[in-house]
């Protein structure tokens, strides 16, 4: 049996690895049914980072502090740093290049 | 008994939440799969696969977490770097002189 303290540890993981597996299949909504680059772009940034942000916050409770904790902790802060940036740099590409952001009434791509 | 072998309810251990969880994150990988391999543009692509390289690093995690193998933190750590040079080094090298970033 675990005392009071590990109880609501073990909750947190299980409530944090739907959150991740929720936000992760948002993304992957957005991603395959959004029209452009450039909507899918914006979904790849915010709803996947947060879902890889929850999930990576489930491994560090885990794993604990004394254990391998801290470098999870520095590859969640990681992922949050370099994903958006991925992401802005990706649609600039996008943008240098030439293709026009969807409006309404124009063909899905 | 460490708290990954704590059991849940109905006989399911930490250990075994985060292995599911695991198998549900590479099922949606595999789902942006086809975002990767059909996407009109070459940016679509690039885009694709930096969302599933995130979705590599959490299945990584998980797995360190769940299996007790904390030298697979350190792959995911490699593979976050990775992921992160190769969408900005793409997206540099597909614009002229390259002034993304």
């Amino acid at each position: 049996m675990i005392d009071a303290i590990e109880t609501v540890r073990v909750g947190l993981i299980v409530v944090f690895v739907l959150l991740g597996l929720f936000f992760s299949f948002v993304s992957m909504v957005g991603v395959l049914r959004l029209p452009d680059v450039y909507s899918r772009a914006h979904t790849a940034s915010q709803a996947d980072t947060l879902g890889a942000g929850f999930g990576l916050a489930a491994v560090a409770l885990t794993v604990g502090w004394e254990g391998a904790g801290f470098k999870s902790v520095l590859l969640l802060f990681f992922i949050f740093v370099t994903n958006p940036t991925a992401a802005h740099g990706i649609a600039r590409a996008a943008f240098e290049e030439g293709i026009v952001p969807w409006t309404e009434g124009d063909e899905r791509r | 008994m460490t708290l990954v072998d704590a059991t849940i309810v109905a006989g399911y251990t930490v250990a075994d939440v985060l292995l599911y969880a695991a198998a549900g994150f590479a099922v949606l990988a595999i789902g942006m799969l086809y975002r990767a391999v059909k996407g009109p543009t070459m940016q679509d692509r690039v885009l694709a696969v930096n969302v599933l390289g995130t979705n590599t690093v959490v299945i990584l995690g998980l797995l360190a977490a769940a299996l007790g193998e904390p030298t697979f933190l350190d792959v995911a750590l490699v593979y976050a770097l990775l992921n992160f040079l190769m969408a900005i080094a793409i997206s540099k090298f597909t614009v002229e002189r390259g002034g993304v970033l």
